[in-house]
C-alpha cells in the first residue's frame, strides 16, 4: 500500500512517523512545496531574531527519512484527482496513492484591504513569508502589524529585535481580549510598552497606501489616521489552506470537512491538523489549530489510514505561549469574559509580571492559567479530569509548580491572595 | 547536508548581520567608557607581555590598577549591555555575529587560547612562534577578505604580533631560551609573594589569568541571567571554588609549607592524586597533613562521588565545582551554542571519552601492580616521566588545554567536559544508571522549536526527548539548566527524584547498562531517533 502525505507539517510528519511505527512495510511519501524538510513554524521568529538558524529549527537530520523509509517529494500539487486516486503536481507530472492524508495546514486572513497585494505586505506563516521579510528589513524603518494575536506579537517583537520601530494595532481594546481575560490581558499591554514596542488599541486597519513604487509606504486606519511604514505584516488570524481540496471536489466547510475519525467525503482520502474541520455525529464541530492538535490527529489519521477507527479527541486543552519575557500556560477552562456558573480567582504578583487564575464551576476546579510561571501539565491535567474541589487545588497548589529550583516559590502568597474577580 | 532553505538563509547572512547590527541601540557614555576601561586593562596586560620589563615598573600597585580597570569595566560594560533591554532571555543576534559557523574571525579567536596553553608546555619563545605567530599571521591575512568585525580582529592580532616582535625585550639569539610568559609573570609577582610567599612562575601565572578569566565572564552571567536564580547560585559557586580551592587555598598551603593541594579535583580528572610515584613519594612520606591530603582524595573518588551524583546528578561537580566548569560556563558561554548536535558527534563522544577512561584506569592499574610486585617494570622516576611526556603532553596539554579550550569558538564550551574528561565519564554513568537526577518533560507543551538543543553545550538532541514526552537522562548533561532557562513554552525542569520514575527500565539499572551497551536487546516501542 503506497500512503501519500500532503503537507510536511507537524500533522503530516507525525502521521509518517505514527505509519512507519505501526507498519513497516506500508510505502509512505511525503509531498509538500514549502519545503525540503520538516521544520517547527513556531520557531521561525527565533531564525530571525538570531537565536537559532534555519536548520536549528529542523527536528530531525536528513538521514531519519532514508533509516526511516520515509520518500520525500518537494513540490505544489495543483489537484487531487480523488477518483483516479491521483495528484496533480505543479509542472504537469501525477503521483498515484492508494491512501490520502490532507494536511495542507493554514494561510493567513486578508480580509480584502485595499493595498493588501503590495510588496512588503506579508503574513507570518511560511519559510517563504520570513525569507520575503528578511529581504525586505533593510529597507525597514517602521513596520506596522495588523492583528493583537499571538503570531502579532511575535511578529512585533521580532521587528523591535532587530531595531525596527514596530506598532501593533489591536482591534480590540486590549491585547488578546477575545482570548485572556482583562487583567492578563492588561499585563501583556504594559509589557508590549515596557519593551519600547508601540501599542495601538481599539486600531482597526483600513488600507495600505502604495509608497509609489508598488511597495507598502503607509497605512490608513479606520479613524483615519496615517502611519508611514515600510513594512506592513497581517497578522490577523489564520484560516484552513483549502485551496487544492476546494479545486477537486472534497467537501468544505470552514476546513477540510472531516468525520471524527478524520475521514473526508472522498474515498481514500484523510485530513488533519490545521486544515481538517472536524464534524462529530454529536456535538459541535471545531477547528483545532495548534501545535499539540496537529500532533495528535496526525497520529489518529495514520492509525485509520491503516484501517483503524480511532476517533479524535483532543482531551482537556492547554496551551502555553510567550509574550515577550512572559512565559503563559493554560490549562483547563478559562473563559475570558464572564460566564455562567464559572467563578474566577486571581492572584497578581506585586511586580506586575506573574499572575495565576484559577477558574471553578460548582465549587470544581475547571482551570488555572499562569503569567510569568510554570506548572505541571501532569497534575493540573489529573485535577481537572478528577473534578477535585477548588479548596483541594489550592492547598496542593505547590505540587504543580513547575518554576526552576531555587526559584522563589509564590503557592503561599498565592493561598493567601487569591481574590475573586469577575473576568 | 544543506538543504535549500538552508542555502537561501545561508546567502541573507550578511544581510541578517548587518541589519541587527544597524538596528543595535546605541551604548550610554557610561558603557563606553566601561570598555574603554576594560580595553584599556588588556593593552596593559598585553604591552607587559611584549615588554617583561615595564611589568616590573608597574609592581603591585599596576597589577592593582589592572585588576581594577578589568573589574569595574566588566561590570559597568555588562550593565550597559544587559540593563537596558530588561531581564529575560537575551540570545537576540546570537547567530548574527561571528558564531554562526566556523569562520576566519572564530580561527582568530581559538589562537590567543591555543596559544596560551602552547606556550605554557614548551616555554619558550620559538615553538610559540610557530604555534601561535604563524596561524595568527594566516589567518589575520585570511581574514582581510571578509566582515567588518573579522577585519578588525586580524588587524588586531598582526599589530600585536609585530609589536611583540619589534618591542620585545628579545633578540633573535634569545628566541628560544626566554618565555614568552615572563612579562606576564612579573605582572603578577607581586601576588605570589603576597599569597605563597615565593616568586611566581608560568603556572602561577596561568592560575591567575584563569581565575581571573572566570570571575570577570561571570560578571557578564550575573547581568544576563539576573532573572535566574539557578543560574545565579552555580556561577557564583563556581567562582567561589575556583578562587578557593582552586587558587588562593593551594597557594597558602604552599606558603605554610605545605603541599600545593587541590582539594576540588579527585583522580582521575587529577590521575596523579592516586599514581604511586605521586602518591607515596609526596603524599604518604610527606607528613600527616599530606597523607590527610591523599585520603581525602581516595575517600572523594571512592565515596563522594557516587553519593553526591546519586542525590544530585552529575552537576553538583561538572556545573557547581569543577574548575573546567568554571571556565566553560563563564568564559566559554558566548559559545556554547556551537556544539555539534549530529548523532555522529553523540557516537565519537562516546567513544572517545570512554577511551580516555580506560586509557586512565588501565594505567592506575599497571603502576599500582607494579608497585605491588616491587616496581620490576619501571621505577617512580620513570614512570612520572613517561606519564607526563605521553599522557600529559596528549591529554592535559593537548586535549584538555590546547583543543579543549582553544577550540571554545569552533566547537562550542565543552569540548574537553564532552570529549576527553574521564572524571565525567565516571559522574556520566553514574548519573546515566544510578541517580535520581533528570530533565522532566512537561507533558504535551514542546512545540519542537529547538532552542533547547542549540543552546546544549553538550551537544544533546534536548528536543528529541522533550517533543516525545520523555524525561532527559543522559550521561553528558552536566545540568547547567540553560536548556530550560531558553525553552519559550516551559517544557524543561531539573529535577531529583526516585531513580526509578525517571524512565522505563530506569528501576533495572544494571540491565539498562546491559542493554545500553547493546548486549541485551531492548523491547517496547524502538523509538524512532
Ligand atoms: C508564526 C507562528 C507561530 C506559531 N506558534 C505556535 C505555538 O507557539 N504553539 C502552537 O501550539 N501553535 C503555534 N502555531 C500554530 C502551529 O504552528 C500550527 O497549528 C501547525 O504548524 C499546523 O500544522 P499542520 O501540519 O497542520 O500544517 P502546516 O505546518 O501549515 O504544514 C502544511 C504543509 O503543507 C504544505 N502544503 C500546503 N498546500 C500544499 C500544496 N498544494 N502542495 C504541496 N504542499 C502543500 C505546505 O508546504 C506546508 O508545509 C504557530 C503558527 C505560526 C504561523
Ligand atoms: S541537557 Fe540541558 S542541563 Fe543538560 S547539559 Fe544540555 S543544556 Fe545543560
Ligand atoms: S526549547 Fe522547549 S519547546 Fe522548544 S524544543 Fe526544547 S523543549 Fe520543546
Amino acid at each position: 500500500m503506497h500512503v501519500v502525505i500532503l503537507g510536511n507539517g507537524i500533522a503530516g510528519i507525525t502521521a509518517a512517523r505514527t505509519l512507519r511505527k505501526r507498519d513497516a512495510s506500508v510505502r509512505i511519501t511525503v509531498v509538500s512545496g514549502e519545503s525540503d524538510h520538516h521544520f517547527s513554524r513556531p520557531a521561525l521568529m527565533y531564525v530571525y531574531m538570531g537565536h537559532m538558524r534555519y536548520r536549528d529549527t529542523v527536528p530531525y537530520e536528513p538521514g531519519f527519512w532514508t533509516k526511516n523509509r520515509i520518500e520525500l517529494v518537494r513540490g505544489w500539487v495543483v489537484r487531487i484527482h480523488a477518483d483516479a486516486h491521483e495528484l496533480e503536481m505543479d509542472g504537469g507530472g501525477r503521483l498515484a496513492y492508494d491512501r490520502l492524508l490532507i494536511a495542507t495546514g493554514s494561510v493567513p486572513n486578508r480580509f480584502g484591504w485595499p493595498g493588501q497585494d503590495l510588496d512588503r505586505v506579508h503574513g507570518m506563516y511560511s519559510v517563504q513569508d520570513l525569507l520575503a521579510l528578511e529581504r525586505a528589513t533593510p529597507g525597514i524603518r517602521t513596520g506596522v502589524v495588523v492583528g493583537g494575536g499571538l503570531i502579532g506579537i511575535e511578529l512585533a517583537e521580532m521587528l523591535h529585535s532587530r531595531g525596527r520601530h514596530a506598532i501593533l494595532l489591536v482591534r480590540e481594546d486590549s491585547y488578546w481580549r477575545n482570548v485572556l481575560p482583562r487583567e492578563e490581558s492588561d499585563m501583556v499591554n504594559r509589557a508590549i510598552r515596557a519593551h519600547g514596542i508601540e501599542l495601538r488599541l481599539s486600531t482597526e486597519l483600513a488600507s495600505i497606501e502604495d509608497d509609489g513604487r508598488g511597495g507598502a509606504g503607509a497605512v490608513q486606519t479606520a479613524t483615519g489616521d496615517r502611519i508611514e511604514a515600510q513594512f506592513v505584516g497581517l497578522t490577523a488570524g489564520v484560516r484552513p489552506n483549502t485551496t487544492v481540496v476546494e479545486a477537486s471536489g472534497i467537501d468544505i466547510a470552514r476546513g477540510v470537512r472531516v468525520d471524527e475519525q478524520l475521514r473526508t467525503s472522498a474515498p481514500d482520502v484523510w485530513a488533519a491538523g490545521d486544515c481538517a474541520h472536524v464534524h462529530p455525529s454529536v456535538g459541535e464541530p471545531f477547528l483545532e489549530q495548534v501545535w499539540y492538535t496537529c500532533r495528535a490527529q496526525g497520529e489518529v489519521a495514520a492509525e485509520n489510514l491503516l484501517g483503524g477507527s480511532r476517533a479524535y479527541s483532543r482531551g482537556i486543552w492547554f496551551n502555553s505561549a510567550k509574550f515577550l519575557d512572559i512565559e503563559y500556560q493554560v490549562y483547563g477552562e478559562i473563559p475570558n469574559r464572564p460566564a455562567s456558573g464559572v467563578k474566577h480567582l486571581y492572584w497578581e504578583h506585586a511586580d506586575g509580571d506573574k499572575a495565576l487564575r484559577i477558574c471553578t464551576r460548582d465549587g470544581r476546579f475547571i482551570g488555572l492559567q499562569t503569567m510569568g510561571m510554570r506548572y505541571r501539565h501532569r497534575v493540573c491535567e489529573a485535577w481537572i479530569r478528577d473534578g477535585i474541589s477548588v479548596d483541594d487545588a489550592i492547598a496542593k497548589l505547590h505540587l504543580a509548580d513547575f518554576d526552576p529550583e531555587l526559584y522563589r516559590r509564590h503557592a503561599p502568597a498565592i493561598r493567601a491572595g487569591l481574590k475573586e474577580v469577575s473576568a | 547536508m544543506r538543504s535549500t532553505e538552508d542555502a537561501l538563509f545561508d546567502d541573507l547572512h550578511p544581510t541578517q548581520a548587518s541589519t541587527w547590527e544597524e538596528g543595535r541601540p546605541d551604548l550610554d557614555l557610561a558603557t563606553k567608557a566601561s570598555i574603554a576601561a576594560t580595553v584599556l586593562g588588556v593593552l596593559v596586560v598585553a604591552l607587559c607581555l611584549i615588554r617583561p620589563s615595564f611589568a616590573s615598573v608597574l609592581g603591585a600597585p599596576g597589577l592593582a590598577g589592572v585588576a581594577l580597570l578589568l573589574i569595574g569595566g566588566t561590570i559597568g560594560w555588562n550593565r550597559g549591555v544587559y540593563v537596558p533591554s530588561g531581564a529575560g532571555i537575551r540570545n537576540d543576534g546570537v547567530f548574527f555575529g561571528a558564531s554562526y559557523r566556523p569562520s576566519p574571525a572564530t580561527l582568530a579567536l581559538t589562537l590567543p587560547f591555543c596559544g596560551l596553553y602552547t606556550v605554557l608546555w614548551w616555554s619558550n619563545y620559538g615553538t610559540g612562534m610557530v604555534f601561535l605567530g604563524i596561524p595568527t599571521a594566516a589567518a589575520g591575512l585570511w581574514a582581510y577578505g571578509h566582515a567588518q568585525t573579522v577585519r578588525y580582529a586580524g588587524s588586531v592580532a598582526l599589530l600585536l604580533l609585530a609589536a611583540w616582535m619589534w618591542f620585545g625585550d628579545y633578540t633573535p639569539s634569545s628566541l628560544d631560551s626566554v618565555n614568552p610568559l615572563k612579562g606576564g609573570i612579573a605582572l603578577v609577582d607581586p601576588l605570589a609573594m603576597a599569597l605563597r610567599g615565593s616568586s611566581a612562575d608560568k603556572w602561577f601565572f596561568y592560575t591567575v589569568a584563569y581565575t581571573t578569566g572566570v570571575s570577570l565572564m561571570a560578571v557578564r552571567m550575573a547581568f544576563r541571567y539576573r532573572h535566574n536564580r539557578y543560574h545565579l547560585a552555580r556561577t557564583a559557586s563556581v567562582v567561589f571554588w575556583q578562587a578557593s580551592f582552586g587558587f588562593v587555598v593551594p597557594m597558602l598551603l604552599s606558603k605554610m609549607g605545605q603541599k600545593e593541594h587541590y582539594f576540588s579535583y579527585f583522580w582521575p580528572l587529577k590521575p596523579e592524586y592516586l599514581l604511586p610515584f605521586n602518591v607515596v613519594d609526596n603524599y604518604w612520606d610527606g607528613g600527616t597533613v599530606a597523607r590527610a591530603m591523599f585520603l581525602w582524595g581516595v575517600m572523594m573518588s571512592l565515596v563522594g562521588v557516587p553519593v553526591l551524583t546519586y542525590l544530585y546528578g552529575k552537576r553538583w561537580y561538572c556545573s557547581w565545582v569543577c574548575g573546567c566548569g568554571a571556565l566553560a560556563e563563564t568564559v566559554g558561554d558566548p559559545w556554547r551554542q556551537l556544539s555539534d548536535k549530529s548523532e555522529r558527534a553523540w557516537r565519537v563522544e562516546r567513544w572517545s571519552i570512554h577511551g580516555v577512561l580506560a586509557l586512565i584506569v588501565g594505567i592506575t592499574v599497571f603502576l599500582w601492580t607494579n608497585e605491588a610486585l616491587g616496581r620490576p617494570w619501571m621505577d617512580h622516576g620513570r614512570a612520572s616521566g613517561l606519564f607526563w611526556d605521553w599522557y600529559g603532553f596528549f591529554i592535559v596539554a593537548g586535549f584538555a588545554g590546547i583543543v579543549g579550550t582553544g577550540f571554545y569558538p569552533v566547537l562550542g564550551s565543552r569540548i574537553w567536559c564532552r570529549f576527553g574528561c574521564p572524571q565525567a565519564a565516571v559522574l556520566g554513568i553514574l548519573q546515566r544508571f544510578f541517580s535520581r537526577f533528570r530533565i522532566t518533560t512537561n507533558g504535551g507543551q514542546c512545540i519542537s522549536c529547538g532552542n533547547c538543543s542549540t543552546y546544549c553545550e553538550m551537544g544533546i538532541d534536548v528536543r528529541a526527548y522533550a517533543q516525545r514526552g520523555d524525561n532527559i537522562v543522559r550521561a553528558s548533561c552536566v545540568g547547567c539548566g540553560v536548556c530550560a532557562a531558553v525553552c519559550p513554552r516551559g517544557v524543561l525542569k531539573l529535577e531529583n527524584g526516585a531513580m526509578g520514575d525517571r524512565f522505563e527500565g530506569a528501576d533495572d539499572p544494571l540491565g539498562e547498562m546491559l542493554r545500553s551497551l547493546g548486549i541485551r536487546p531492548r523491547t517496547g516501542d524502538p523509538g524512532d531517533r
